[in-house]
């Protein structure tokens, strides 16, 4: 019997070590040098290194992401924001961060990106509405932004504003919630290791309907809660007013932590539909991520603190 | 008397809701299908409902009496899709899962105001044959009074449901509310 061996690989083809572990940063000075070369107007990956809290579910693809968006600067209608966030100037941004701090000042959107290293986190996103997705976001962690400007001890709370000019975000002419859109955090949930700021999407930079050119992302609470296109963030010793609790604070909270036992009043938080999916799956507490953040919550009545 | 045309006409329109819904899902175009079907087939029932209500006004002002030829069709396509609508979110929804579902109806205002308007229409639907209408007589007109209440369970179903924009559930109630306004005022006006 003819058995075929397969070829002995060249000692010369076999990649070293340290540049196969370290693959996403050669392939990312490689996509780094072709932007170089292809100018400013190509398309610009992020690279960025793999994390720990990364989910191994199975991602939504780029167009569910970058076409099922609730972004109300553009509109109610989940289409609205792919369709009109054409309006948006990514650039020049800058993000004002101030209040309780020792060293406040403004951070251009350049300055953001080279803050830390950019990590691919890919997190399940639970929306108030009872939907869900796995998104693959580029970003780092909001902790290493807010050292920055150093908190000082009664910076007990964090707010985030969205930018609000009608002529960039025309839908806040409607007055459908109080603009600017207002989200916040307690300091502790802040510096969480699993909140981060992201400024990409699948390795790319993120489109400007899913909240560019940066933007909040607090997996294990409610999609309202991970402000889109930030332009503030602000130390405080009180807690801010959030723009949905605003709204309706009967059905929006402050804190609006995914769980399942705890209903919105007019509808059951206990299951979702993962879109991509045909029928509905549970809803897990804190959206799965109990092991790293319900001690945040200890002794706290949830359903009080909704 | 109407054109024989118009009947297979208006059929073939009313279908067509329902054409756009299969070409879309089959194409992958909506991103939750399951929230497009349920939406979509909601707003036709509305629709629907809104235009049946819309014939015996509309037969006033043109004083064109043969259009009442077209309502029973109009009143059956409302029906359908409703009915699959309420499928929608038994099947996919709910997975028949019967105590969660009646859960649903006791617990969320919203359903209980949905399921009321699809109970409502049932007798409707089942009594629209020419066999009931006679067997019916008088009462055929008394039980189909029910359309009324129905209507106006949908629309506050819709207004009940809505996140926070409530202008296109508020366009349907201005619609529902001028359609039962004209009778309330013809009424008045013929009793004067």
């Amino acid at each position: 019997m003819l058995i075929r061996y397969p070829d002995p690989i060249a000692p010369s083809e076999i990649t070293p070590r340290e540049v196969y572990l370290n693959r996403r940063q050669f392939m990312g000075a490689g996509a780094a040098m072709t932007l170089a070369l292809l100018g400013p107007t190509a398309s610009a990956a992020l690279p960025a290194r793999t994390s720990p809290y990364s989910t191994a579910e199975e991602k939504n693809t780029l167009k569910e992401i970058s076409s099922y968006n609730n972004f109300y600067e553009f509109g109610t209608a989940k289409s609205d924001p792919a369709e009109q966030a054409h309006t948006l100037k990514t650039r020049p941004w800058s993000v004002l961060v101030d209040g309780e701090a020792g060293k406040p000042r403004r951070f251009s959107i350049e300055e953001l990106l080279k803050l830390a290293p950019l990590e691919e986190r890919i997190y399940r996103l639970r929306c108030v509405e009872g939907w869900s997705m796995v998104i693959p976001w580029v970003g780092f962690p909001l902790a290493a932004l807010l050292k920055q400007v150093d908190p000082t001890s009664r910076a007990k709370y964090v707010a985030f504003e969205t930018l609000a000019d009608p002529a960039q975000v025309p839908g806040v002419r409607e007055r459908v919630l109080d603009w600017p859109y207002r989200e916040g955090l307690r300091i502790d949930e802040a510096m969480h290791p699993l909140t981060i700021l992201a400024v990409g999407l699948y390795g790319d930079i993120l489109p400007k309907q899913n909240g560019a050119p940066i933007r909040l992302v607090v997996p294990w609470k409610y999609g309202f809660k991970s402000s889109k296109s930030i332009v503030r963030i602000r130390l405080q010793e009180t807690q801010p007013p959030t723009s949905w609790s605003m709204a309706n604070p009967r059905e929006y909270g402050f804190y609006s932590n995914v769980n399942p036992t705890v209903d919105h009043p007019r509808w059951s938080q206990a299951s979702e539909r993962r879109i991509g999916e045909l029928f509905r799956r549970k809803t897990l507490m804190f959206n799965g991520y109990a092991d790293q953040v319900a001690g945040l919550y200890k002794g706290m009545d949830l359903k009080r603190f909704y | 008397m109407l054109p024989r045309w118009v009947k297979p006409l208006l059929f073939l329109l009313c279908l067509l809701p329902l054409v756009r819904v299969c070409v879309l899902v089959v194409q992958g175009v909506p991103v939750n299908p399951v929230e497009f079907i349920t939406h979509a087939s909601g707003t036709w029932a509305l629709v629907g409902l809104c235009l049946t209500l819309a014939v015996t006004p509309l037969r006033w002002l043109s004083g064109y009496g043969a259009l009442v030829r077209l309502r029973r069709m109009l009143g059956l396509f409302a029906f359908f899709y409703a009915s699959l609508h309420v499928l929608t979110w038994l099947w996919l929804d709910q997975f028949f899962d019967l105590a969660a579902m009646w859960r649903d109806v006791l617990k969320r205002p919203f359903i209980t105001l949905g399921f009321a308007a699809f109970v409502l229409l049932l007798p409707l639907a089942i009594t629209s044959t020419d066999g009931w209408i006679r067997r019916l007589k008088r009462n055929w007109a008394r039980l189909h009074w029910l359309v009324y209440p129905a209507s106006i369970l949908a629309v506050l179903h819709y207004l009940w449901l809505v996140k926070r924009d409530l202008t296109q559930p508020l366009i349907y109630a201005a619609v529902l509310a001028l359609l039962l306004g004209a009778r309330l005022l013809r009424g008045w006006w013929l009793r004067r």
